[in-house]
Protein backbone atom coordinates (compact mmCIF):
# COMPACT_ATOMS: atom_id res chain seq x y z
CA UNK A 1 0.00 0.00 0.00
CA UNK A 2 0.84 3.30 -1.50
CA UNK A 3 1.69 5.98 1.92
CA UNK A 4 1.15 9.51 0.97
CA UNK A 5 4.06 11.88 1.51
CA UNK A 6 3.51 14.34 4.03
CA UNK A 7 2.51 17.59 2.84
CA UNK A 8 5.25 20.25 3.07
CA UNK A 9 5.02 22.56 6.23
CA UNK A 10 4.91 26.27 5.45
CA UNK A 11 7.87 26.73 7.32
CA UNK A 12 9.84 24.31 4.50
CA UNK A 13 8.33 26.12 1.91
CA UNK A 14 11.02 27.35 -0.45
CA UNK A 15 9.45 30.88 -0.15
CA UNK A 16 10.53 30.79 3.43
CA UNK A 17 14.25 30.39 2.97
CA UNK A 18 14.43 33.68 1.15
CA UNK A 19 16.41 36.31 3.36
CA UNK A 20 15.93 40.07 3.37
CA UNK A 21 19.67 40.13 1.99
CA UNK A 22 18.95 38.04 -0.77
CA UNK A 23 16.50 40.51 -2.38
CA UNK A 24 18.44 42.50 -4.56
CA UNK A 25 17.08 46.08 -5.86
CA UNK A 26 17.84 46.01 -9.57
CA UNK A 27 18.64 49.96 -9.25
CA UNK A 28 20.39 51.06 -6.56
CA UNK A 29 19.76 53.34 -3.72
CA UNK A 30 21.63 56.75 -5.44
CA UNK A 31 20.61 56.03 -9.02
CA UNK A 32 17.12 56.00 -7.18
CA UNK A 33 17.30 59.17 -5.51
CA UNK A 34 18.33 60.45 -8.85
CA UNK A 35 15.35 59.71 -10.76
CA UNK A 36 12.61 60.54 -8.14
CA UNK A 37 11.59 63.30 -6.65
CA UNK A 38 12.73 64.19 -2.74
CA UNK A 39 9.71 64.54 -1.56
CA UNK A 40 9.43 60.29 -2.25
CA UNK A 41 12.64 59.27 0.20
CA UNK A 42 10.78 61.32 3.24
CA UNK A 43 7.57 59.24 2.65
CA UNK A 44 5.73 61.92 1.82
CA UNK A 45 4.46 60.11 -1.66
CA UNK A 46 4.53 56.51 -2.55
CA UNK A 47 6.39 54.30 -4.89
CA UNK A 48 4.31 51.99 -7.05
CA UNK A 49 5.27 48.74 -9.17
CA UNK A 50 3.08 48.34 -12.17
CA UNK A 51 4.34 45.51 -14.40
CA UNK A 52 5.75 43.59 -15.91
CA UNK A 53 2.69 40.90 -15.61
CA UNK A 54 0.29 43.61 -16.03
CA UNK A 55 -2.71 43.33 -18.59
CA UNK A 56 -2.56 46.77 -19.56
CA UNK A 57 1.44 47.59 -20.18
CA UNK A 58 0.98 45.56 -23.03
CA UNK A 59 3.49 43.08 -23.12
CA UNK A 60 6.36 42.77 -20.19
CA UNK A 61 6.85 46.71 -19.67
CA UNK A 62 7.80 47.28 -16.35
CA UNK A 63 6.61 50.90 -14.55
CA UNK A 64 7.80 52.27 -10.97
CA UNK A 65 5.64 55.00 -10.32
CA UNK A 66 5.81 57.83 -7.62
CA UNK A 67 2.19 58.65 -6.65
CA UNK A 68 0.80 61.68 -4.56
CA UNK A 69 -2.60 60.18 -3.37
CA UNK A 70 -3.64 59.27 -6.98
CA UNK A 71 -1.46 61.55 -9.19
CA UNK A 72 1.61 60.72 -10.72
CA UNK A 73 4.44 62.48 -9.72
CA UNK A 74 7.52 60.39 -11.86
CA UNK A 75 6.95 57.20 -13.85
CA UNK A 76 10.49 55.57 -14.61
CA UNK A 77 9.95 53.02 -17.56
CA UNK A 78 12.00 49.96 -17.19
CA UNK A 79 12.49 47.59 -20.63
CA UNK A 80 14.26 44.84 -21.03
CA UNK A 81 12.13 41.86 -20.12
CA UNK A 82 11.71 40.73 -24.06
CA UNK A 83 15.41 41.34 -25.42
CA UNK A 84 16.18 38.72 -27.34
CA UNK A 85 19.72 39.62 -29.02
CA UNK A 86 18.40 39.83 -32.41
CA UNK A 87 20.88 42.40 -33.21
CA UNK A 88 23.68 40.76 -32.07
CA UNK A 89 22.09 37.19 -34.23
CA UNK A 90 21.97 38.66 -37.39
CA UNK A 91 25.57 39.36 -37.37
CA UNK A 92 25.94 36.22 -37.18
CA UNK A 93 23.61 35.37 -40.42
CA UNK A 94 23.96 35.62 -43.94
CA UNK A 95 21.92 38.71 -45.34
CA UNK A 96 18.84 36.93 -46.09
CA UNK A 97 18.48 34.84 -42.81
CA UNK A 98 18.02 37.75 -40.97
CA UNK A 99 14.25 38.54 -42.78
CA UNK A 100 13.16 35.96 -39.79
CA UNK A 101 14.35 37.71 -37.77
CA UNK A 102 12.98 41.31 -38.21
CA UNK A 103 9.44 39.78 -38.32
CA UNK A 104 9.85 38.96 -34.18
CA UNK A 105 10.95 42.66 -33.84
CA UNK A 106 7.31 44.31 -34.09
CA UNK A 107 5.30 41.08 -34.40
CA UNK A 108 2.35 42.80 -35.09
CA UNK A 109 3.74 44.63 -38.17
CA UNK A 110 5.66 42.15 -39.94
CA UNK A 111 5.86 43.11 -43.47
CA UNK A 112 6.96 46.56 -42.32
CA UNK A 113 9.87 45.09 -40.68
CA UNK A 114 10.19 43.08 -43.37
CA UNK A 115 10.52 46.02 -46.07
CA UNK A 116 12.49 48.33 -43.83
CA UNK A 117 15.12 45.59 -43.64
CA UNK A 118 14.99 44.31 -47.39
CA UNK A 119 15.33 48.12 -48.47
CA UNK A 120 18.28 49.06 -46.89
CA UNK A 121 19.62 45.78 -48.04
CA UNK A 122 18.95 46.66 -51.73
CA UNK A 123 20.05 50.45 -51.47
CA UNK A 124 23.10 48.68 -49.38
CA UNK A 125 23.90 46.08 -52.34
CA UNK A 126 21.81 48.27 -55.23
CA UNK A 127 19.41 45.89 -56.23
CA UNK A 128 16.31 47.40 -58.44
CA UNK A 129 12.86 46.14 -57.13
CA UNK A 130 10.40 45.40 -60.16
CA UNK A 131 7.15 47.49 -60.49
CA UNK A 132 4.85 44.97 -59.77
CA UNK A 133 6.55 43.97 -56.41
CA UNK A 134 6.41 47.38 -55.31
CA UNK A 135 2.88 47.76 -55.93
CA UNK A 136 2.46 44.25 -53.98
CA UNK A 137 4.84 45.81 -51.24
CA UNK A 138 2.41 49.02 -50.73
CA UNK A 139 -0.81 46.62 -50.85
CA UNK A 140 0.81 44.67 -47.89
CA UNK A 141 2.25 48.08 -46.11
CA UNK A 142 -1.08 49.24 -45.80
CA UNK A 143 -2.82 45.60 -44.68
CA UNK A 144 0.02 45.55 -42.16
CA UNK A 145 -0.63 49.37 -40.98
CA UNK A 146 -4.45 48.17 -40.65
CA UNK A 147 -3.44 45.29 -38.82
CA UNK A 148 -1.57 46.73 -36.60
CA UNK A 149 -4.03 49.64 -36.03
CA UNK A 150 -6.77 46.83 -35.37
CA UNK A 151 -4.75 45.38 -32.48
CA UNK A 152 -3.79 48.66 -31.15
CA UNK A 153 -7.65 49.80 -31.51
CA UNK A 154 -8.83 46.70 -29.75
CA UNK A 155 -6.57 46.60 -26.87
CA UNK A 156 -6.83 50.60 -25.84
CA UNK A 157 -10.12 50.47 -25.91
CA UNK A 158 -10.32 47.10 -23.98
CA UNK A 159 -7.76 49.17 -21.45
CA UNK A 160 -10.12 51.60 -21.24
CA UNK A 161 -13.32 49.86 -20.83
CA UNK A 162 -14.73 49.43 -24.03
CA UNK A 163 -14.91 45.44 -23.91
CA UNK A 164 -16.65 45.03 -27.36
CA UNK A 165 -14.35 46.87 -30.12
CA UNK A 166 -11.76 44.38 -28.70
CA UNK A 167 -14.14 41.48 -29.95
CA UNK A 168 -14.76 43.28 -33.18
CA UNK A 169 -11.19 44.19 -34.37
CA UNK A 170 -10.03 40.41 -33.46
CA UNK A 171 -12.84 39.53 -35.84
CA UNK A 172 -11.78 42.43 -38.53
CA UNK A 173 -7.92 41.49 -38.32
CA UNK A 174 -8.62 37.63 -39.06
CA UNK A 175 -9.23 38.75 -42.93
CA UNK A 176 -5.63 40.54 -43.16
CA UNK A 177 -4.32 37.23 -41.37
CA UNK A 178 -5.91 35.27 -44.01
CA UNK A 179 -4.54 37.26 -46.98
CA UNK A 180 -0.63 36.83 -44.74
CA UNK A 181 -1.05 33.30 -45.08
CA UNK A 182 -2.31 32.83 -48.52
CA UNK A 183 0.70 34.92 -49.54
CA UNK A 184 3.52 33.92 -47.32
CA UNK A 185 2.27 30.26 -45.84
CA UNK A 186 2.36 32.27 -42.40
CA UNK A 187 -0.14 34.25 -40.54
CA UNK A 188 1.95 36.27 -38.17
CA UNK A 189 5.55 35.52 -39.12
CA UNK A 190 5.34 36.17 -43.03
CA UNK A 191 9.17 36.60 -44.01
CA UNK A 192 7.60 37.84 -47.45
CA UNK A 193 9.39 40.37 -48.87
CA UNK A 194 12.90 39.61 -49.73
CA UNK A 195 15.77 41.80 -51.08
CA UNK A 196 14.63 42.44 -54.55
CA UNK A 197 11.53 41.79 -54.90
CA UNK A 198 8.80 38.60 -53.18
CA UNK A 199 9.17 35.39 -52.23
CA UNK A 200 6.85 34.50 -54.96
CA UNK A 201 4.30 35.97 -57.04
CA UNK A 202 0.77 36.54 -54.95
CA UNK A 203 -1.91 33.31 -55.13
CA UNK A 204 -4.78 33.71 -57.90
CA UNK A 205 -7.40 34.77 -55.58
CA UNK A 206 -5.31 37.09 -53.69
CA UNK A 207 -8.00 39.73 -55.74
CA UNK A 208 -11.10 38.75 -54.04
CA UNK A 209 -9.29 38.73 -50.61
CA UNK A 210 -8.23 42.20 -50.82
CA UNK A 211 -11.70 42.98 -52.30
CA UNK A 212 -12.87 41.49 -49.46
CA UNK A 213 -11.19 43.39 -47.63
CA UNK A 214 -12.22 46.77 -48.83
CA UNK A 215 -15.79 45.90 -48.88
CA UNK A 216 -16.34 45.13 -45.55
CA UNK A 217 -13.91 47.14 -43.82
CA UNK A 218 -15.66 50.72 -44.51
CA UNK A 219 -18.87 49.66 -42.82
CA UNK A 220 -16.66 47.97 -40.13
CA UNK A 221 -15.21 51.21 -39.54
CA UNK A 222 -18.60 53.56 -39.13
CA UNK A 223 -19.14 50.30 -36.32
CA UNK A 224 -16.09 51.55 -34.06
CA UNK A 225 -16.94 55.23 -35.21
CA UNK A 226 -20.40 54.70 -33.29
CA UNK A 227 -19.15 52.65 -30.58
CA UNK A 228 -16.65 54.98 -29.73
CA UNK A 229 -16.15 58.42 -31.82
CA UNK A 230 -18.69 60.57 -29.75
CA UNK A 231 -19.01 58.04 -26.57
CA UNK A 232 -18.86 60.58 -23.63
CA UNK A 233 -17.04 57.97 -21.11
CA UNK A 234 -14.38 57.35 -24.21
CA UNK A 235 -14.02 61.38 -24.45
CA UNK A 236 -14.13 62.04 -20.80
CA UNK A 237 -11.31 59.38 -20.61
CA UNK A 238 -8.91 60.43 -23.55
CA UNK A 239 -9.57 63.97 -24.64
CA UNK A 240 -7.15 66.50 -22.60
CA UNK A 241 -5.41 63.37 -21.68
CA UNK A 242 -1.66 62.51 -21.93
CA UNK A 243 -0.57 66.15 -23.58
CA UNK A 244 2.76 66.64 -25.56
CA UNK A 245 3.24 69.87 -27.75
CA UNK A 246 5.08 69.85 -31.00
CA UNK A 247 8.12 70.85 -30.28
CA UNK A 248 8.46 68.37 -27.16
CA UNK A 249 7.36 65.11 -29.29
CA UNK A 250 10.10 66.68 -32.30
CA UNK A 251 13.06 66.71 -29.53
CA UNK A 252 12.03 63.32 -27.85
CA UNK A 253 12.33 61.99 -31.49
CA UNK A 254 8.83 60.50 -31.89
CA UNK A 255 7.26 59.60 -35.41
CA UNK A 256 4.13 57.89 -36.86
CA UNK A 257 0.61 58.87 -35.09
CA UNK A 258 2.08 59.88 -32.03
CA UNK A 259 3.61 62.81 -33.37
CA UNK A 260 0.70 63.71 -35.86
CA UNK A 261 -1.50 63.73 -33.28
CA UNK A 262 0.73 66.47 -32.40
CA UNK A 263 0.24 68.51 -35.18
CA UNK A 264 3.63 67.72 -36.95
CA UNK A 265 3.49 66.78 -40.36
CA UNK A 266 5.76 64.20 -40.83
CA UNK A 267 5.02 60.86 -42.69
CA UNK A 268 8.06 58.78 -44.46
CA UNK A 269 5.66 58.07 -47.29
CA UNK A 270 4.80 61.71 -48.30
CA UNK A 271 8.54 62.96 -46.88
CA UNK A 272 10.73 60.54 -48.45
CA UNK A 273 8.95 58.03 -50.69
CA UNK A 274 9.69 54.31 -51.13
CA UNK A 275 8.34 51.73 -52.91
CA UNK A 276 6.21 53.60 -55.50
CA UNK A 277 4.09 55.80 -52.73
CA UNK A 278 4.33 58.98 -54.62
CA UNK A 279 2.25 57.03 -57.53
CA UNK A 280 -0.34 57.31 -55.15
CA UNK A 281 -3.14 60.09 -53.53
CA UNK A 282 -4.10 60.02 -49.97
CA UNK A 283 -3.63 62.26 -47.32
CA UNK A 284 -1.72 62.54 -44.03
CA UNK A 285 -4.17 62.61 -41.08
CA UNK A 286 -3.23 65.63 -38.25
CA UNK A 287 -3.80 65.90 -34.87
CA UNK A 288 -3.83 69.70 -33.18
CA UNK A 289 -3.78 68.87 -29.38
CA UNK A 290 -1.53 66.12 -29.07
CA UNK A 291 -4.00 64.36 -26.53
CA UNK A 292 -5.12 60.33 -26.24
CA UNK A 293 -8.22 61.48 -28.18
CA UNK A 294 -5.99 63.34 -31.00
CA UNK A 295 -3.58 60.40 -31.60
CA UNK A 296 -7.10 57.78 -31.87
CA UNK A 297 -8.45 59.93 -34.38
CA UNK A 298 -5.10 60.29 -36.30
CA UNK A 299 -5.11 56.26 -36.54
CA UNK A 300 -8.71 56.34 -37.51
CA UNK A 301 -8.50 58.57 -40.22
CA UNK A 302 -5.38 56.06 -40.96
CA UNK A 303 -7.46 53.40 -41.51
CA UNK A 304 -9.71 55.10 -44.26
CA UNK A 305 -6.22 56.65 -45.84
CA UNK A 306 -5.08 52.78 -45.98
CA UNK A 307 -8.13 51.54 -48.09
CA UNK A 308 -7.67 54.58 -50.34
CA UNK A 309 -3.91 53.70 -50.98
CA UNK A 310 -5.16 49.81 -51.52
CA UNK A 311 -8.07 50.41 -54.09
CA UNK A 312 -6.05 52.60 -56.42
CA UNK A 313 -3.21 50.30 -55.76
CA UNK A 314 -5.21 47.08 -56.80
CA UNK A 315 -6.65 48.92 -60.12
CA UNK A 316 -3.30 49.69 -61.39
CA UNK A 317 -1.03 46.56 -60.10
CA UNK A 318 0.79 46.33 -63.20
CA UNK A 319 1.86 42.65 -64.46
CA UNK A 320 5.50 40.99 -64.37
CA UNK A 321 7.57 39.85 -62.55
CA UNK A 322 8.11 40.13 -58.85
CA UNK A 323 12.10 39.17 -58.04
CA UNK A 324 14.92 41.14 -59.64
CA UNK A 325 16.89 38.98 -62.46
CA UNK A 326 20.01 39.71 -61.24
CA UNK A 327 21.41 36.06 -60.02
CA UNK A 328 23.39 37.34 -57.69
CA UNK A 329 20.82 38.17 -55.17
CA UNK A 330 18.06 36.39 -56.35
CA UNK A 331 17.53 32.58 -56.79
CA UNK A 332 16.69 31.30 -60.05
CA UNK A 333 13.69 29.94 -61.13
CA UNK A 334 13.44 26.18 -60.53
CA UNK A 335 13.27 25.44 -64.50
CA UNK A 336 15.96 27.06 -65.49
CA UNK A 337 18.45 25.00 -63.12
CA UNK A 338 17.53 21.86 -64.98
CA UNK A 339 19.37 22.87 -68.11
CA UNK A 340 21.46 26.18 -67.29
CA UNK A 341 24.70 25.15 -65.42
CA UNK A 342 25.39 28.86 -64.82
CA UNK A 343 21.78 29.36 -62.93
CA UNK A 344 23.20 26.03 -60.77
CA UNK A 345 26.08 27.45 -59.46
CA UNK A 346 23.64 30.93 -58.60
CA UNK A 347 21.46 28.18 -56.60
CA UNK A 348 24.57 26.88 -54.90
CA UNK A 349 26.58 30.06 -54.17
CA UNK A 350 23.24 32.05 -52.81
CA UNK A 351 21.93 29.28 -50.13
CA UNK A 352 25.58 28.31 -49.06
CA UNK A 353 27.52 31.44 -49.33
CA UNK A 354 25.08 34.27 -49.91
CA UNK A 355 25.67 37.29 -51.72
CA UNK A 356 27.92 39.81 -50.71
CA UNK A 357 27.32 43.90 -49.67
CA UNK A 358 30.33 46.39 -50.08
CA UNK A 359 31.53 48.04 -47.33
CA UNK A 360 29.85 50.95 -45.87
CA UNK A 361 26.78 52.50 -44.42
CA UNK A 362 22.73 53.20 -45.78
CA UNK A 363 19.73 53.62 -43.52
CA UNK A 364 16.92 52.69 -44.68
CA UNK A 365 13.52 54.16 -42.87
CA UNK A 366 9.67 53.16 -43.90
CA UNK A 367 6.70 54.59 -42.01
CA UNK A 368 5.28 50.80 -39.83
CA UNK A 369 2.06 51.61 -38.25
CA UNK A 370 3.81 53.13 -34.77
CA UNK A 371 5.91 55.58 -36.73
CA UNK A 372 9.38 55.71 -38.73
CA UNK A 373 10.96 52.15 -38.56
CA UNK A 374 14.40 52.50 -40.04
CA UNK A 375 17.21 50.26 -40.55
CA UNK A 376 20.89 51.31 -40.15
CA UNK A 377 22.95 48.67 -42.05
CA UNK A 378 26.67 48.34 -42.07
CA UNK A 379 28.43 46.27 -44.43
CA UNK A 380 31.54 44.86 -44.29
CA UNK A 381 32.62 43.26 -48.15
CA UNK A 382 31.18 39.93 -46.80
CA UNK A 383 27.85 37.87 -46.92
CA UNK A 384 27.19 38.77 -43.54
CA UNK A 385 26.42 42.30 -42.27
CA UNK A 386 28.62 44.09 -39.59
CA UNK A 387 26.26 45.60 -37.67
CA UNK A 388 22.02 45.66 -38.29
CA UNK A 389 20.50 48.37 -36.04
CA UNK A 390 16.59 48.73 -35.91
CA UNK A 391 15.34 51.98 -34.85
CA UNK A 392 12.21 51.13 -33.25
CA UNK A 393 9.23 53.73 -33.38
CA UNK A 394 8.27 52.04 -29.99
CA UNK A 395 11.43 52.25 -28.61
CA UNK A 396 11.75 56.24 -29.14
CA UNK A 397 7.85 56.56 -28.44
CA UNK A 398 7.68 55.44 -25.17
CA UNK A 399 10.68 57.41 -23.48
CA UNK A 400 8.41 60.31 -23.29
CA UNK A 401 6.18 58.73 -21.04
CA UNK A 402 7.33 59.97 -17.55
CA UNK A 403 6.95 63.56 -19.50
CA UNK A 404 3.90 62.99 -20.77
CA UNK A 405 2.61 61.12 -17.45
CA UNK A 406 3.54 63.68 -14.79
CA UNK A 407 0.64 64.80 -13.21
CA UNK A 408 -1.88 62.62 -14.73
CA UNK A 409 -4.21 60.26 -12.24
CA UNK A 410 -3.14 56.72 -11.87
CA UNK A 411 -5.92 55.23 -14.28
CA UNK A 412 -4.98 57.89 -17.04
CA UNK A 413 -1.54 56.05 -17.50
CA UNK A 414 -3.44 53.02 -18.52
CA UNK A 415 -4.78 55.21 -21.37
CA UNK A 416 -1.31 56.99 -22.17
CA UNK A 417 0.16 54.22 -22.50
CA UNK A 418 -2.11 52.75 -25.12
CA UNK A 419 -2.19 56.04 -27.12
CA UNK A 420 1.45 55.43 -27.62
CA UNK A 421 0.82 52.68 -28.86
CA UNK A 422 3.66 50.14 -28.08
CA UNK A 423 5.21 46.29 -29.27
CA UNK A 424 8.08 45.35 -26.31
CA UNK A 425 8.87 43.14 -29.02
CA UNK A 426 10.11 46.20 -30.90
CA UNK A 427 11.39 48.27 -27.42
CA UNK A 428 13.16 45.66 -26.25
CA UNK A 429 14.53 43.85 -30.00
CA UNK B 1 19.38 71.64 -51.28
CA UNK B 2 22.08 69.14 -52.31
CA UNK B 3 24.76 67.50 -50.51
CA UNK B 4 27.51 69.29 -51.76
CA UNK B 5 25.77 72.56 -50.65
CA UNK B 6 25.46 71.26 -47.31
CA UNK B 7 28.81 70.08 -46.86
CA UNK B 8 29.57 73.38 -48.40
CA UNK B 9 28.23 75.70 -45.53
CA UNK B 10 29.14 73.29 -42.60
CA UNK B 11 32.92 73.34 -43.88
CA UNK B 12 32.37 77.40 -43.99
CA UNK B 13 30.71 77.84 -40.53
CA UNK B 14 33.06 74.76 -38.89
CA UNK B 15 36.34 74.75 -40.31
CA UNK B 16 38.37 71.41 -38.61
CA UNK B 17 35.14 70.58 -37.14
CA UNK B 18 34.32 68.14 -39.97
CA UNK B 19 37.30 66.32 -40.73
CA UNK B 20 36.41 64.01 -43.69
CA UNK B 21 32.94 63.91 -46.02
CA UNK B 22 31.86 60.50 -47.20
CA UNK B 23 29.04 60.46 -49.81
CA UNK B 24 27.88 56.38 -50.37
CA UNK B 25 24.23 55.84 -51.68
CA UNK B 26 23.50 59.80 -51.68
CA UNK B 27 23.63 59.43 -47.65
CA UNK B 28 26.24 62.64 -46.40
CA UNK B 29 28.37 60.93 -43.35
CA UNK B 30 30.22 64.05 -41.63
CA UNK B 31 33.48 62.26 -40.11
CA UNK B 32 33.99 64.39 -37.04
CA UNK B 33 36.86 64.41 -34.24
CA UNK B 34 35.64 63.47 -30.57
CA UNK B 35 36.51 66.62 -29.47
CA UNK B 36 34.43 68.97 -31.48
CA UNK B 37 31.15 66.77 -31.36
CA UNK B 38 28.98 68.49 -29.03
CA UNK B 39 29.73 71.44 -31.03
CA UNK B 40 29.07 70.40 -34.24
CA UNK B 41 25.64 69.14 -33.18
CA UNK B 42 24.81 71.84 -32.06
CA UNK B 43 25.49 73.78 -35.38
CA UNK B 44 23.42 71.20 -36.82
CA UNK B 45 21.12 71.39 -34.81
CA UNK B 46 20.70 75.32 -34.37
CA UNK B 47 21.52 76.53 -37.87
CA UNK B 48 20.82 73.89 -39.81
CA UNK B 49 17.46 72.67 -38.28
CA UNK B 50 18.20 69.32 -38.30
CA UNK B 51 15.62 68.85 -35.08
CA UNK B 52 15.49 65.29 -34.77
CA UNK B 53 17.74 63.10 -33.67
CA UNK B 54 16.05 59.86 -35.69
CA UNK B 55 19.05 57.19 -34.56
CA UNK B 56 22.44 57.09 -32.42
CA UNK B 57 23.65 53.74 -32.45
CA UNK B 58 27.92 52.35 -32.78
CA UNK B 59 29.22 49.89 -34.79
CA UNK B 60 32.20 48.31 -34.34
CA UNK B 61 35.24 47.76 -36.84
CA UNK B 62 37.19 45.30 -34.65
CA UNK B 63 39.65 45.27 -35.99
CA UNK B 64 40.47 48.24 -36.99
CA UNK B 65 41.72 50.97 -34.62
CA UNK B 66 40.01 53.57 -33.18
CA UNK B 67 37.25 50.60 -33.46
CA UNK B 68 34.01 51.56 -32.26
CA UNK B 69 32.04 54.33 -34.33
CA UNK B 70 28.82 56.30 -32.56
CA UNK B 71 26.47 57.45 -36.03
CA UNK B 72 24.20 59.84 -35.05
CA UNK B 73 21.39 59.90 -37.59
CA UNK B 74 20.08 63.40 -37.59
CA UNK B 75 16.98 64.32 -39.68
CA UNK B 76 15.11 68.08 -39.93
CA UNK B 77 11.54 68.06 -41.00
CA UNK B 78 11.22 71.35 -42.26
CA UNK B 79 14.08 70.95 -44.90
CA UNK B 80 13.34 67.50 -45.47
CA UNK B 81 16.88 65.87 -45.56
CA UNK B 82 18.78 63.59 -43.60
CA UNK B 83 22.31 63.28 -42.93
CA UNK B 84 24.90 60.71 -40.50
CA UNK B 85 27.49 62.35 -37.98
CA UNK B 86 30.27 59.87 -37.20
CA UNK B 87 32.47 59.73 -34.46
CA UNK B 88 35.79 57.59 -34.25
CA UNK B 89 36.21 56.21 -30.46
CA UNK B 90 39.41 54.01 -29.71
CA UNK B 91 38.89 50.91 -27.45
CA UNK B 92 41.10 52.12 -24.50
CA UNK B 93 39.67 55.44 -24.05
CA UNK B 94 35.92 55.02 -25.22
CA UNK B 95 34.24 57.70 -23.88
CA UNK B 96 32.69 60.58 -25.30
CA UNK B 97 30.02 63.95 -24.35
CA UNK B 98 26.67 63.21 -24.20
CA UNK B 99 24.25 64.36 -26.51
CA UNK B 100 21.54 64.66 -24.14
CA UNK B 101 21.97 68.18 -24.02
CA UNK B 102 20.80 68.61 -26.84
CA UNK B 103 18.37 65.94 -28.17
CA UNK B 104 16.26 64.42 -25.33
CA UNK B 105 15.95 60.72 -26.93
CA UNK B 106 19.42 60.97 -26.67
CA UNK B 107 19.12 59.57 -23.12
CA UNK B 108 18.07 55.79 -23.58
CA UNK B 109 19.90 55.49 -27.11
CA UNK B 110 22.84 56.15 -25.25
CA UNK B 111 21.90 54.02 -22.05
CA UNK B 112 21.82 51.10 -25.22
CA UNK B 113 25.01 51.73 -26.59
CA UNK B 114 26.54 51.89 -22.94
CA UNK B 115 24.69 48.76 -22.54
CA UNK B 116 25.76 46.72 -25.09
CA UNK B 117 29.14 48.12 -25.93
CA UNK B 118 30.78 49.57 -22.86
CA UNK B 119 30.81 53.28 -24.17
CA UNK B 120 30.64 55.76 -21.64
CA UNK B 121 28.63 58.91 -22.03
CA UNK B 122 30.23 62.18 -19.73
CA UNK B 123 28.29 64.05 -18.42
CA UNK B 124 24.54 61.67 -19.05
CA UNK B 125 22.57 62.05 -16.36
CA UNK B 126 21.65 58.74 -16.00
CA UNK B 127 23.87 55.92 -16.94
CA UNK B 128 22.87 52.51 -16.45
CA UNK B 129 21.92 49.23 -18.38
CA UNK B 130 18.26 49.30 -20.10
CA UNK B 131 17.83 46.22 -22.11
CA UNK B 132 20.56 43.71 -20.06
CA UNK B 133 19.99 42.68 -16.80
CA UNK B 134 21.99 45.27 -13.87
CA UNK B 135 24.08 42.55 -12.86
CA UNK B 136 25.17 41.32 -16.64
CA UNK B 137 29.08 41.11 -17.11
CA UNK B 138 30.47 42.47 -19.73
CA UNK B 139 29.01 44.62 -23.34
CA UNK B 140 27.47 41.44 -25.56
CA UNK B 141 27.39 43.82 -29.18
CA UNK B 142 31.08 43.78 -29.18
CA UNK B 143 32.64 41.63 -31.68
CA UNK B 144 34.94 39.53 -29.24
CA UNK B 145 31.43 38.44 -27.57
CA UNK B 146 30.36 35.31 -29.25
CA UNK B 147 27.34 34.36 -30.32
CA UNK B 148 26.62 31.07 -28.27
CA UNK B 149 23.44 29.31 -27.39
CA UNK B 150 22.01 28.36 -23.95
CA UNK B 151 20.54 24.67 -24.03
CA UNK B 152 16.90 24.92 -22.10
CA UNK B 153 16.80 23.62 -18.51
CA UNK B 154 14.52 20.93 -17.71
CA UNK B 155 14.32 18.58 -14.45
CA UNK B 156 16.41 15.92 -16.06
CA UNK B 157 19.46 18.73 -17.22
CA UNK B 158 18.96 21.41 -15.01
CA UNK B 159 21.93 20.81 -12.75
CA UNK B 160 24.23 20.36 -16.11
CA UNK B 161 23.39 23.63 -17.51
CA UNK B 162 23.33 25.35 -14.44
CA UNK B 163 26.84 24.61 -13.86
CA UNK B 164 27.73 26.01 -17.39
CA UNK B 165 25.96 29.40 -16.34
CA UNK B 166 28.54 32.24 -15.70
CA UNK B 167 27.75 32.51 -12.33
CA UNK B 168 28.13 29.35 -11.08
CA UNK B 169 31.94 28.96 -9.46
CA UNK B 170 33.32 26.16 -10.06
Amino acid sequence: MAIAEPPIRVEDSPLNQVKTEDVQLDITFEQLKRLVSPRALTGETMLLNMGPQHPSTHGVLRLLLELDGETIVSCIPDIGYLHTGIEKTAEGKTYLKVIPLTDRTDYLAPMSNNLAYCGAVEKLVGIDVPIRAQYLRVILMELTRMNSHLVWLGTHALDIGAMSVFLYCMREREMILDIYEAVSGARMMSSYIRPGGLWRDVPSHFPQLVQRVLDVFPGRLLEYEKLLKENPLWKERTVGIGKISAQDAIAWGMTGPCLRGSGVNYDVRKAQPYSCYDHFEFSVPLGSAGDVYDRYRCRMEEFHQSLKIIRQAMAKLPPGPVMTDDRKVAPPPKHEIAYSMESLIHHFKLWTEGFKAPEGEVYFAVESGKGEYGVLLSGDGSPKPRRVHFRAPSFHNLQPLGEISKGALLADIVAIIGSIDIVLGDVDR
Amino acid sequence: MGANELTQALREALGDGIADVVVFRDEVTLNVPRERVIEVLTHLRDVQQFNMLTDETCVDYYPREPRFGILYQLYSIPRNIRVRVKVMLSEYDASLPTATGLYRNANWLEREIYDLFGIRFEGHPDLRRILLPPDWQGHPLRKEVPVTVEENAFTFNRERVDAEKPYATE
